[in-house]
Order: structure tokens, then C-alpha cells, then sequence
């Protein structure tokens, strides 16, 4: 193109673009294989398999620990005095009709379980992942008050929570603490991370 | 032949051909000049002025202790916890190099703080030196990054749980926040993926953008020049017949020396707390870290380190959202993003700071004021992160607010309102005005 003058301007504007298009694009084509990495590997998600516990030993209004997922899953054994507390905690809890889905259908009821004796929760509070510590009502009222019917106390961040895991109103944490999927194998054994319908 | 004109390097006595052989190869005499002996630092420079070489003593320190660790610790679930076990009683030394490592970490913050303190007080993030500011706030919170990722390593509960506390700061963030803690992690819960992973941050990225931050930082402060007590500029006024300024004198030896006392003075404060108390009272290291991890149950009391204490307290200060319109919405990020703001804000602080004059020394009563009840609300904030919520107890009214949750807040508020009125209070204030050169007469 002897002839022809040079377009700087045009020359400078496509060198640009074709800068930036290219970067922008060479920049997330080399990046997204080491961010996937980062992702939970296959065997990280092959240990999220269900667990079976043992309630048979579990007496009233003891607790126990199992592990699912790596997390802290309790079951709560609640003695009729406990259940009796839940309704009475309704005007205190943050969601007392159990709006933010944090049950399976199933346990959408006033205790939040299938069966009212056993309480069946997540043990990871809702607020920043601190496992609550199991708080019963005491004789004299003890640490937690004179008013504290029982339930769970987050050291962390001060959250509480009653005996069917639902959080106080003005407490750090938002919502109530998650029941897991459970289903029951037989009377004394309950399956965790699956229930009727699949894992 | 460019090379060949340098001129040949004197006064090295025996090292004069090796040296000039490298310095026609290697900008060696005009980096060593432009960095070092023909660096010209105002001649007035206090006490203040220790923390920023200190700074870089202490990041030396960690670096060489970090790689020391690195050669016999084990970043696996399994065994990080007894590794560190056996650094400190089978490996030679080995007690010496952990305790030079923690005690260090705490000592960076030390000096941090210090430093930038020393900003506050004579306007050194001012016009010219923005960028140098926002280097440091960037190396702050890398430094950040780096003490969270390191204390996890040693996988004791407060390792654990401090993370899995840090981690879920992420997932409270709106729409992406699950998946994103999800991916932090690399698992559901903090575990075996999440200590793998934090060992590569702690040693290789952060230390990396670490350094280059440093680079930066003391580039963009050689090519303005150093603020100093007065916040006048020296560069105003130069002999006419050298060019240099008049109040500026040689960084080598003048703060050679100056800063080699600083780091001799340091290493004894440093040693005496290494040496008889690397716990210092379980402010550098957690009594509840010499517990194993146990996903299963949290400490009855978890607090992060003290340097991060000011921040955790703004954290647990504000209240979850709690919303059902116009969307169902329950989360405690508003408190995630009042901690975020409270160290994003330091970015903001040269154009918020509108004062006619730098230094503290010319600012009002205003300004003064101002900054004491920042500190006070910093140093109570830090402490009030250390103990549980619960610990002044509870009012007998206002609904039975716990004494400390309330106080937080009223710090919480006092922290922001310190750099969100400085525009206007540092603008009202009534200053002296500032001398012409700088205040010092010699001794």
C-alpha cells in the first residue's frame, strides 16, 4: 500500500483490542485450570457417603456425636419434660414456624424431627461454622440463667439455641441450626445423609 | 561499548577490580547510590521512624525460620499436629526455630502496627506518598493473609476452628458465598484439602507478593523521599550548589547506624519474650492450640490472635440481617462487610485526611483528639476480641444487652466515624502553621 497513508489512530485502536480481547481471553483460559483444582476433589466427595448410629445405649436427655461429611452430627435423646419446652420457646425463637428451610420436609414439625424423642441436628452453628455446646436446663439455673430451658450455646459468638435447635431471636447466628436427611433403619438405628428418597 | 566508560570503582581497597568488573555488568554503584549512600532522609527522623527497617528485619526472620520449619513439618491432617510436636522436642534447634517463627509473627504485627501508627501521627500517607500508603495497607493485608493461612498449619483446635471461623466469612457473602467457602476449602468442612492448600499460600504465594509489595513500596518511597516529623518536604529547599537538600542527610551511615541500634534493642525485647515467655500468656500462642484438631467439638472459648482482635470484635459487634422482604434473607454479612470495610477503609485514608498541614505537631486540638479516642477504641476493641461476649456480663435494662456486645458497638461506630468525619473535621481544625524547614536543631 505504498499510496496509502498509514491510519495510526485506526492501527493503535485494533493493536488494542486485539490486545485486550486476547488477554482477557488467554487470561481465563490459564487461570481456570488451576482455580478448578481448588475444587472439592473426587475423593473429598466420595466421603460424603451416609452413616449409620447407634441410638440404642443414647439415654434420655443425653446426647451423642457422630460424624458425617467431617462434620459433628448430634442426636439428642429428649425426655418428655424437654419436649414439653419447645412449644414454650416459640415467642423467644427467631423463626419459630421454620420458614427458612433448614429440615427436610419431614421433620417440619414442632420438635423438627420424625420422632419427638430424638433430635436429629447438624452440630455446626449457622453463624460462622463453631460446634455449639449441649447446654441442659440445670438445677439453680447455672451458667446459661434461670430462665434457660435447655438447649445449645455457640462459645464462639454467643448464639443459642433451643432444645429443637431453633435460634434465638438477637443472636449472631441467622438461622436455625440444619437437620440433616435421616431416615430409621429399625427402632434404635438411624441412618444419616439419606433418607426415602436417596442420598 | 557503554560498559566500558563507567568509571572504575575506588575506595574498596582489594574488592576495587572485582567490583568493577560486576559494577560495568551490573547497575551495582548507581543502585547502591540511588538506594542506600546517596539516599537523603530527612535529618529529624524520632523513634517512630525504627519500624519500618524493623519491619524488614522481621520479615528476614521469618522468611529463614519459615524454610527451616518447612524441612521438617508435615502438611497432612494426619500428621501436622505431630510434626510440629516433633520439631519441638527431636528436632535439634528445632524448639528455637518454631519459637523464633511465632514470637516473629506477633513481632511483624508489632511493628506494622507501629509503623503505620507513625503515618497517623505525621501525615505520611499524604500527597505525594498515596501510593507508598497503599502499598503498605496491600503488604498489611497480605501479612493478614499470611497469618491466617500459616496458623493453620499446626493444626491444633484453635487452628481449626480460627479457620473454619475465617472460611465461613466467605460463604456468608450474598448469592456465591457457599460455593466459594466451598472452594476456599476444598471440602465441606475445613480438612486435610484445606491444610494442603493453606501450606502452598503460606509458603510460596503470599511470601511472593509479599516481597514484590515490599519492592514497591520502598521504590515509590525513593522516588518522592521520606516524610518526617514536621511533614515539611526537604526537597523545597536545596544547597544550589549540590542540589541535595539541605535538612536531608545520607541514609548510609546516618539511618545505617540509627536503624542497626533499633534492630539491636529489638533482638533484646525479641529474645526475652522468645527465649522465657513464647506463649506470652497465651497472646502468641492459644493454650487451646496445643490440642490436637477435633472437628467435633469447638473449644468452650475461641479467639483469634491478638493482632486480629480489633477486627474479630466489629465482626461479633453487628447484628445479623434478618429480612423476608422483598426476599427471604438471613444472614451475618452485614458484620463480614463492617470487618471488610474497617481495613478497606485505610486505602481511602490520603484523600479523606483534608488538613492543611501533615504532621500532628501543626494539626488542632480536633485531629488530636480524634486520633486518641481511635486508639482507645482500637486497643478495646482488640481486647474485647479476646474474651467471650459475655465477659462484663449483662445490663439490667436494654433488654439485657451483654455489656461488652454493647460497648463494641459504640467502638465499632467510633472506628468508622474517625476516617468518615475526617474530611470534616480535619478541614475545621485549627492548626499552627508549619515552619519552613524542619524542627531540629541537632544535639
Amino acid at each position: 500500500m505504498p499510496d496509502k497513508e498509514l491510519d495510526e489512530d485506526k492501527r493503535r485502536f485494533l493493536v488494542a483490542a486485539a490486545s485486550v480481547a486476547g488477554g482477557v481471553a488467554g487470561g481465563v483460559v490459564a487461570v481456570y485450570p488451576f482455580a478448578a483444582s481448588m475444587l472439592p476433589s473426587e475423593r473429598a466427595r466420595a466421603a460424603g457417603a451416609p452413616v449409620e448410629a447407634d441410638v440404642s445405649k443414647l439415654q434420655p436427655g443425653e446426647r451423642m456425636i457422630v460424624e458425617w461429611q467431617g462434620k459433628p452430627v448430634w442426636i439428642v435423646r429428649r425426655t418428655p419434660e424437654m419436649i414439653a419446652s419447645i412449644p414454650k420457646m416459640d415467642a423467644q425463637v427467631a423463626d419459630p414456624k421454620l420458614e427458612v428451610q433448614q429440615q427436610p420436609d419431614y421433620a417440619k414439625n414442632e420438635n423438627r424431627s420424625i420422632k419427638p424423642e430424638y433430635l436429629v441436628l447438624v452440630g455446626i452453628c449457622t453463624h460462622l461454622g463453631c460446634s455449639p455446646q449441649f447446654k441442659p436446663k440445670e438445677a439453680g439455673g447455672g451458667e446459661m440463667g434461670g430462665a434457660w430451658q435447655g438447649g445449645f450455646y455457640c462459645p464462639c459468638h454467643g448464639s443459642k439455641f433451643d432444645l429443637a435447635g431453633r435460634v434465638f431471636k438477637g443472636a449472631p447466628a441467622p438461622i436455625n441450626l440444619p437437620v440433616p436427611k435421616h431416615m430409621y433403619l429399625s427402632n434404635t438405628t438411624i441412618l444419616i445423609g439419606e433418607d426415602k428418597k436417596g442420598a | 561499548m557503554a560498559a566500558a566508560e563507567k568509571q572504575p570503582v575506588t575506595g574498596a581497597w582489594i574488592l576495587n577490580g572485582p567490583l568493577t568488573w560486576i559494577d560495568q555488568r551490573f547497575p551495582l554503584v548507581s543502585l547502591w547510590k540511588e538506594h542506600v549512600s546517596e539516599y537523603y532522609a530527612p535529618k529529624n527522623f524520632n523513634f517512630w521512624y525504627y519500624f519500618g527497617s524493623l519491619a524488614m528485619f522481621v520479615l528476614v526472620i521469618q522468611i529463614v525460620s519459615g524454610i527451616f520449619l518447612t524441612m521438617n513439618y508435615k502438611p497432612d491432617a494426619a500428621q501436622a499436629f505431630s510434626s510440629v510436636e516433633y520439631i519441638m522436642r527431636d528436632v535439634p534447634g528445632g524448639w528455637l526455630i518454631r519459637y523464633i517463627h511465632s514470637t516473629g509473627a506477633s513481632a511483624f504485627f508489632i511493628c506494622i502496627y507501629l509503623h503505620m501508627f507513625r503515618a497517623l501521627l505525621y501525615g505520611s500517607h499524604r500527597k505525594p506518598r498515596e501510593l507508598i500508603w497503599i502499598f503498605g495497607v496491600l503488604i498489611y493485608l497480605c501479612l493478614m493473609a499470611e497469618a491466617f493461612f500459616g496458623y493453620l498449619l499446626p493444626w491444633g483446635q484453635m487452628s481449626y476452628w480460627g479457620a473454619q471461623v475465617i472460611v465461613n466469612l466467605f460463604g456468608s457473602v450474598p448469592f456465591i458465598g457457599e460455593d466459594l467457602a466451598v472452594w476456599i476449602r476444598g471440602d465441606s468442612v475445613v480438612s486435610d484439602a484445606t491444610l494442603n492448600r493453606f501450606f502452598a499460600f503460606h509458603v510460596i504465594a503470599v511470601p511472593l507478593v509479599l516481597l514484590g509489595l515490599v519492592v514497591a513500596h520502598i521504590m515509590a518511597l525513593h522516588e518522592v523521599g521520606s516524610n518526617n516529623p514536621d511533614g515539611v518536604e526537604i526537597k523545597k529547599h536545596k544547597d544550589p550548589k549540590t542540589g541535595l537538600p539541605l535538612d536531608g542527610i545520607p541514609f548510609h551511615p546516618y539511618y545505617t547506624v540509627k536503624d542497626t541500634l533499633g534492630v539491636v534493642v529489638f533482638l533484646i525485647v525479641f529474645c526475652v519474650i522468645m527465649f522465657f515467655m513464647p506463649e506470652f500468656g497465651g497472646y502468641f500462642l492459644e493454650y487451646n492450640n496445643f490440642i490436637p484438631a477435633d472437628p467435633l467439638t469447638t473449644p468452650p472459648h475461641i479467639a483469634p490472635v491478638w493482632y486480629f482482635t480489633p477486627y474479630y470484635s466489629i465482626l461479633r459487634a453487628v447484628p445479623p440481617v434478618s429480612i423476608s422482604w422483598p426476599f427471604s434473607w438471613h444472614s451475618q454479612f452485614p458484620g463480614v462487610l463492617a470487618m471488610g470495610l474497617a481495613v478497606i477503609i485505610l486505602f481511602f485514608l490520603p484523600w479523606l485526611d483534608r488538613s492543611p498541614v501533615k504532621s500532628i505537631r501543626y494539626k488542632g486540638a480536633l485531629y488530636k483528639s480524634w486520633l486518641a479516642v481511635f486508639i482507645v477504641a482500637f486497643f478495646v476493641l482488640g481486647y474485647l476480641g479476646t474474651v467471650p461476649t459475655n465477659a462484663w456480663g449483662q445490663f439490667g435494662w436494654l433488654d439485657n444487652a451483654e455489656r461488652a456486645t454493647v460497648v463494641a458497638r459504640i467502638l465499632t461506630v467510633i472506628y468508622f466515624l474517625f476516617f468518615l468525619l475526617m474530611p470534616w473535621y480535619s478541614r475545621r481544625d485549627k492548626c499552627k502553621p508549619e515552619p519552613d524547614r524542619v524542627t531540629w536543631g541537632g544535639h
